[in-house]
């Protein structure tokens, strides 16, 4: 910090806005390339390799035995003990370059699924029989989207600026870890997130999330949830690389006709100054329920402790002000 | 530690005095945190491995520390895989550690009602004497006049899941005992497979490897849900598709394969022959075909028999049917002018000298053998160069499929006819000299009763477009079980000897010459069968097989029909069949009709269960469905049963042959906990039992077990049988004992030993060419140092047919084997599957017999006739041309040939417990009105017992569920996650319902479908339970290869929970009475 302008434009950095070296600034000297995860979404083949893998090598207790009846996905979401989940979405809607051929023609499935039990077939205001308008082709489209979450190992992370006790730190290699030795458990880094993925285990008390695999990154060799991926649906390696990759996957998706494929996380002027584990996906974020638009929560901390300083300075000078006047008026 | 050590170290310190002002990064490093390192770096030793699960055959690495094991994870240089695992790959580290596994023997007394603790070698001995026991009880000298030399007493299941050594061993010592009813997963997931490939192509294992797919411009995947079943292997389809290829996926349900699909065509599950027929129709309608290629390499242009009828003549069948006896007399089949008569069907049909004629009774699996050899034939039979003539296979070919049109296709299989006319533009747009297309299937095609028809279907379309030996091309038989490829190639099956060599059946196979004049052919390499044949009873019988004594011929028992795992329930519920050994499967859910495999063995005197944990079929007596129902009452069941805990792969070395044909070494990376010990282990100390026991006895039954040559070296502080020795014998040697290299080294005079044919030079110069790890970074894509592929690692089958008949490629896009005309020799980037300096142009005398009479351009190289068969003039027990059937259980009729709406040949199984369904337009059909289809999912392996007990998989799929349409829901009432009871003639079941539009009904015959999809993992035991689906499935088999029909068939589904206790059974009798389904139901021809 030689100069005051440096200072606050690091300052402003530190915790939200763009970041080009988040592991620099955090302290560590000669720290290697930033890395990150790019899953690409138009790839996975939900088979959840990533889940078992992280779960192998992460010891992370298995958590439930609950069908849930979202599609195939029975894990429901990221959690204490889901470092890795895989999203499954079902969708009336074509993907680009491909086709399904399943008629549900006109019919409002949804609509037909609430409809539920007891309707008999001669009540039900729609049967296999019903013949329903015919669509542009005579058919409708179904797609089924897969998609890994994962901690989004964010540029500006709000668990890491809320920690009290140092447990959550930025690594070496720009990722955001907890440090089971130190987290006391007092949960304040949980609200903080605006993805919703750190949590406390119950029983526990700690929070946990994905590290990264950071032990094996330490060891040179790539997280374990990667590595496992039967179709590089996830892809790990220094982040710059990913994006420029990303970046040119999303052009030759669009080429070829899916125009909705849209990168998610990937942007440094977001507002979490970009994620460390960034997505292609191929709908709304929502879709996948993932916050549209997140915002690191500290991201007003300077500006709250700013107008905090001004209030206390205010304060201050009042109060000088009424002393000053009562020593005024004493005379 | 110093104070200023001690200050530094303190987090606030850093922060103030570092570049960490915020103290979020460095500064706040725990000490724990700094010292964080990788298990894997700090492991004692890296084992390489195999992955347990599927046919794949992923690479894994077995990281050790203070001799056990610490992680598992995928091996970066594996070709196949390179380094990827499936979830169930990801969780073998849990499988070989978790707490699933059981370490000690169990025991159950007759009508015990707790399992007792048991010592092993106690447990060994007791099995011993119950072995000497029942065979010496049930031994059978004679069989209807005929020498067998048997026991039927005694039955084994198991061995896709096990190593080819332990394969090896097992079929040995049960072969040596005289124990016939052998068999394996094969026979219930790809037995089809055999059959159909082996005589259309001449061998039975999938034609290419899955990285070929990479250079595939189109593929179908039909009958396989590929990247659920096979994730890892899916990335070369999903390289395809990045390079432009067009993915097709044709399947009841939208999968996760259809999801990644280009196209996806639902299908009504059992109606794919008519589909694949309406292909075939329209390439040769629409000239489609590659011509040169079809002139030259299949039999298009040979002539058929005067005699033969087809189904268009006889509606619906084919001549030679004799509806009484339900099988074929296929001798009409024949190409013109043949003297040579048919094999696999002809009952009367006896060795004529000097004919070269086959007698292998109907039923007996005969088709099976072609898994590495092909029919017999006249070597070169009649031709008709111009395609025309009415009787050449072109176009009886063309009339067959006549009928085969769009119209019916939408009318059979649902499928609208544009989208049918997209399939058939993208197959023939992607086939020729600059283009190949693939297809890959797996038992969604094979579990039918039309099952090798369906194989035989794609066959004769990959040939008809000039895809078969061709890079990109080809047909890919996903396999599901580690080595069930090896399970079949060194078979623990009823039918067959290691290399597809057939087992001898009474009483047509009386001596060694008599039964090698009549499996072999004439031409090309199956005529070499006398050297496979004697090298392999020197394998067996050492010394002891001599010159004067047959080699020992007359040992080996003999079959007299058909003993597969079926017909053993059967045996069992007689009472024939008194002792089962159960080895790594699960037939209590894995198998068809679920009930009667436990009722089976029920029925036992004594049964061995060996297996990672307490398995339902180790478990019924206690907890089973019937324990429930109140149809068993523990203490009644006289059953002694004798669990055993297994090794896992990382507790044994061995090899499994995965879906690529290729033979992959697993290393031993730890000793086995507790009593568990490998099947290696288990074969090796009880033949050593036995022959304690039998050593005095000069009864000649167990002289004929004595005779076995049994010498492996013992290692380990177990004593376990070195499997690089089996491996050793599995190779063969010389007479000077020196391994041998090649087949072609094989003598039949008695001076070479080899235990497997087709795997002879996987120990070449005495090297563990398995073991081979060359990594794929460091060599071409055909990765020809990885492991070793039989035979004699070629990587592609029929790849002579890569180039044309002239020995160029066709195209210089398509190269890949060609004619170097300076050098004299084949060459490109496989090893030729061809004689290496055979000329391309060489035509042989018309007396040349043997390999001698191959001609330059017979790719075919183990038919009898050197080419692809489009028509079968022998070899299969249900036609030369597949036909389309209607499944036994089905809503429907047949389209087609309404006379005979199901394969007049299909193998019944009339009994109390397995009643069929009415079907098409038969009285009490609409009570059963819709299609069940089973199949697997990616978080669960098979019957579920190696991956049900494992906390990380179980989590993923924690309940049975079946699938259904929002249309069928509202039809009959279902709540999405509520619970459904689907019901069938056999069983009731009940499963929570997933309402999605992944499943859709379909238009077919004018009425709408509705279909029901069921996974079959779920059992009564473990994490997750459920209702196993094949309480549901009938015993109704394929006549070439005995598969079950559990891929469609017929069923009802109602809302709610089913019945408890002995209402169960009411309820099914009640649907029974309702459908009218009895004992003559569903039997007719």
């Amino acid at each position: 910090m030689t100069s005051q302008v440096d200072g606050e434009g690091r300052a402003r950095r530190l915790l939200s806005g763009q970041e080009p070296d988040v592991a620099a600034d955090a302290g560590h000297v000669g720290a290697p390339p930033r890395v990150g995860f790019f899953t690409d979404t138009s790839v996975c083949i939900g088979c959840k390799a990533c889940e078992v893998a992280c779960k192998e090598w992460n010891a992370v207790p298995e958590d439930g035995l609950l069908l849930t009846g979202m599609s195939y996905d029975n894990t429901g979401a990221l959690g204490a003990s889901t470092w890795r989940h895989v999203a499954f979405i079902e969708q009336n809607k074509p993907l680009g370059g491909q086709e399904a051929h399943l008629d549900h023609s006109g019919i409002d499935v949804l609509a037909l699924a609430a409809q539920g039990s007891g309707t008999p077939v001669a009540e039900a205001a729609v049967s296999p029989t019903t013949p329903g308008p015919p669509s542009p082709e005579g058919r409708t489209e179904l797609r089924w989207l897969m998609a890994s979450d994962v901690c989004k190992h964010c540029t500006h992370a709000a668990c890491l600026d809320v920690c009290p006790t140092g447990a959550l730190f930025r690594t070496e290699f720009g990722t955001v870890v907890v440090q089971e030795d130190v987290c006391n458990g007092c949960g304040y880094c949980v609200p903080a997130c605006p993805y919703g993925v750190i949590e406390q285990r119950p029983g526990d008390g700690r929070a946990w999330k994905c590290t990264m695999c950071y032990d094996r990154l330490g060891a040179g060799a790539e997280p374990a949830c990667a590595k496992a991926c039967p179709t590089e649906s996830i892809q790990f390696g220094p982040l710059d690389e990913l994006r420029e990759r990303a970046a040119a996957r999303v052009e030759r998706l669009r080429e070829t006709g899916v125009p909705d494929a849209r990168l998610y996380g990937a942007d440094p002027s977001d507002g979490v100054g970009g994620d460390g584990a960034f997505f292609l996906l191929l709908d709304e974020p929502e879709v996948y329920g993932l916050p549209p638009d997140p915002v690191v929560t500290t991201r007003d901390l300077p500006r709250m402790w700013r107008h905090a300083g001004v209030a206390a300075l205010a304060l201050l000078g009042g109060l000088a002000g009424t002393f000053a006047g009562r020593r005024g008026h004493g005379r | 530690m110093g104070v200023r050590t001690w200050i530094q170290d303190w987090p606030v310190y850093r922060q103030l005095t570092g570049q960490d002002p915020l103290g979020r990064g460095a500064a706040a490093m725990s000490r724990r945190t700094a010292g964080l390192t990788a298990r894997t770096e700090t492991a004692d030793r890296v084992v390489d491995s195999i992955c347990p699960f599927c046919a794949v055959g992923c690479g894994q690495k077995v990281y050790v520390k203070d001799e056990r094991v610490v992680q598992v994870e995928g091996d970066p240089a594996s070709p196949v895989s390179r380094g990827r695992l499936c979830p169930k790959g990801s969780a073998t580290l849990q499988l070989v550690t978790g707490g699933a596994r059981r370490h000690q023997v169990l025991y159950r007394r007759p009508h015990g009602t707790a399992w007792e603790p048991l010592d092993l070698e106690t447990a060994m001995d007791m099995v011993a004497d119950r072995v000497v026991a029942t065979r010496r009880a049930t031994w059978q000298w004679d069989h209807e006049g005929a020498r067998v030399a048997r026991t039927m007493g005694i039955a084994s299941l198991g061995g896709a899941v096990l190593d080819n050594e332990e394969n090896y061993l097992l079929k040995k010592l049960f072969t040596g005992l005289g124990v016939v009813q052998v068999e394996n997963q094969a026979r219930i997931c790809h037995s089809a497979t055999v059959a159909g490939l082996g005589t259309s192509f001449g061998r039975g294992g999938a034609t290419t490897f899955m990285q070929d797919l990479q250079n595939s411009d189109c593929i179908v995947i039909q009958g396989s849900n590929y990247a659920e079943a096979h994730p890892v292997g899916f990335q070369w389809v999903m390289e395809a598709k990045a390079r432009g290829a067009t993915i097709v996926h044709v399947d009841p349900r939208f999968t996760r394969t259809s999801a990644l699909a280009d196209l996806h065509v639902p299908i009504r599950a059992g109606s794919d022959i008519a589909f694949l027929g309406g292909l075939i129709h329209h390439v040769l309608a629409e000239g489609k075909d590659f011509r040169p290629y079809v002139l030259a390499y299949t039999n298009a242009a040979s002539l058929v028999s005067e005699d033969f009828r087809d189904t268009e003549d006889l509606s619906g069948v084919f001549s030679g049917l004799d509806e009484e006896r339900r099988h074929y007399d296929p001798a009409s089949w024949a190409y013109e002018g043949a003297d040579v008569a048919s094999p696999t069907g002809s009952q009367e049909a006896q060795p004529v000298p000097g004919r070269g004629s086959v007698a292998v009774e109907h039923q007996a699996g005969g088709a099976e053998s072609h898994g590495s050899g092909g029919q017999d034939v006249p070597p070169h039979p009649a031709r008709d160069e111009t395609l025309t003539h009415p009787r050449c296979v072109y176009q009886v070919l063309k009339r067959h499929y006549a009928r085969y049109t769009p119209e019916m296709v939408e009318r059979v299989c649902g499928v609208p006819r544009a989208t049918f006319a997209k399939v058939c533009d993208a197959l023939t747009s992607n086939s020729g000299p600059e283009r190949t297309s693939a297809f890959c299937y797996a038992v969604g095609w094979t579990q039918h009763t039309v099952g090798a028809q369906y194989i035989r279907a794609a066959s004769i379309l990959q040939l008809l477009l000039g895809n078969i030996g061709r890079p990109g091309g080809g047909i890919q038989a996903l396999r599901g079980h580690a080595s069930i490829q090896g399970s079949s190639d060194i078979p623990t099956l009823f039918n067959l000897l290691p290399g597809y060599i057939p087992m001898p059946h009474a009483p047509a196979h009386t001596d060694l010459g008599t039964f090698v004049e009549a499996v072999r052919t004439h031409k090309g390499f199956w005529a070499e069968m006398r050297a496979y044949v004697v090298s392999l009873l020197k394998a067996y019988y050492g010394d002891a097989a001599t010159a004067d004594n047959d080699f020992c011929f007359d040992h080996l028992p003999r079959i007299t029909g058909s003993h597969s795992t079926y017909d053993t329930v059967l045996a069992q519920l007689d009472g024939a069949c008194k002792g089962y050994f159960l080895l790594g499967e699960n037939p209590a859910v894995g198998s068809a009709n679920a009930r009667l495999q436990r009722l089976g063995m029920a029925n036992l005197d004594w049964l061995v269960v060996r297996d990672f944990s307490l398995i339902e079929s180790a478990t019924w007596w206690r907890d089973g469905p019937e324990i429930e129902s109140g149809e068993l009452r523990t203490e009644d069941v006289a059953t002694e049963i004798f669990f055993f805990p297994a090794a896992a792969h990382t507790e044994k070395s061995g090899s499994f042959t995965n879906t690529n044909r290729w033979l992959q070494w697993h290393h031993a990376a730890v000793e086995p906990p507790g009593d568990a010990r490998s099947e290696l282990w288990f074969a090796h100390h009880l033949q050593r039992r036995i022959r304690e026991r039998l050593a005095a006895s000069d009864d000649p039954a167990d002289r004929l077990f004595l005779d076995l040559a049994w010498d492996y070296p013992e290692v380990g502080p177990h004593a376990e049988p070195d499997a690089e020795a089996v491996l050793a014998e599995i190779n063969g040697h010389g007479p000077d004992g020196a391994p041998l290299s090649a087949y072609t080294e094989l003598r039949g005079d008695g001076s070479t030993a080899c235990g497997c044919w087709i795997y002879c030079g996987v120990r070449a110069d005495g090297v563990n060419q398995a073991a081979r790890r060359t990594p794929h970074t460091e060599q071409d894509w055909v990765a020809a140092e990885w492991a070793w592929a039989w035979p004699l690692n070629r990587r592609v089958l029929y790849n002579r047919a890569s180039a044309a008949p002239d020995g160029s490629p066709w195209s210089e896009r398509k190269a890949f084997v060609w004619w170097d005309g300076e050098a004299g020799r084949w060459t490109g980037h496989d090893v030729p599957d061809f004689v290496a300096d055979l000329p391309p142009g060489f035509v042989p005398p018309d007396d040349a017999r043997g390999v001698a009479a191959l001609r330059g351009d017979d790719p075919f190289v183990m038919q009898g006739d050197g080419k692809g068969w489009l028509y079968a003039p022998a070899g299969l027990a249900d036609g030369p041309l597949p036909t389309h059937y209607e499944p036994q259980d089905s809503p429907f009729g047949n389209a087609l040939y309404p006379e005979h709406p199901r394969s007049p040949v299909r193998l019944l199984f009339p009994h109390e417990g397995n009643r069929y369904h009415p079907s098409g337009s038969e009285r009490g059909r609409a009570v059963f009105p819709y299609v069940v289809t089973t199949y697997r999912l990616t978080e669960h392996f098979t019957a579920g017992g190696m991956t049900r007990t494992l906390p990380y998989l179980a989590e993923l799929q924690p309940e049975f569920f079946c699938e259904v349409s929002p249309e069928l829901a509202a039809e009959r009432g279902l709540d999405h996650t509520g619970w459904a009871t689907v019901v069938t003639a056999r069983g009731a079941i009940e499963a929570r319902v997933l309402v999605t539009t992944r499943m859709a009904p379909l238009r077919a015959d004018g009425r709408t479908v509705h279909q029901i999809g069921l996974p079959y993992h779920w059992g009564p035991n473990g994490l997750t339970r459920g209702d196993a689906a094949n309480e549901l499935s009938a015993i109704v088999l394929d006549p070439n290869v005995h598969i079950q029909e559990v891929k469609a068939l017929s069923a009802d589904i109602r809302p709610g929970r089913r019945p408890r206790g002995p209402a169960l059974r009411e309820l099914v009798a009640d649907y029974r009475r309702r459908a009218g389904s009895d004992e003559r139901t569903g039997l007719e021809v």
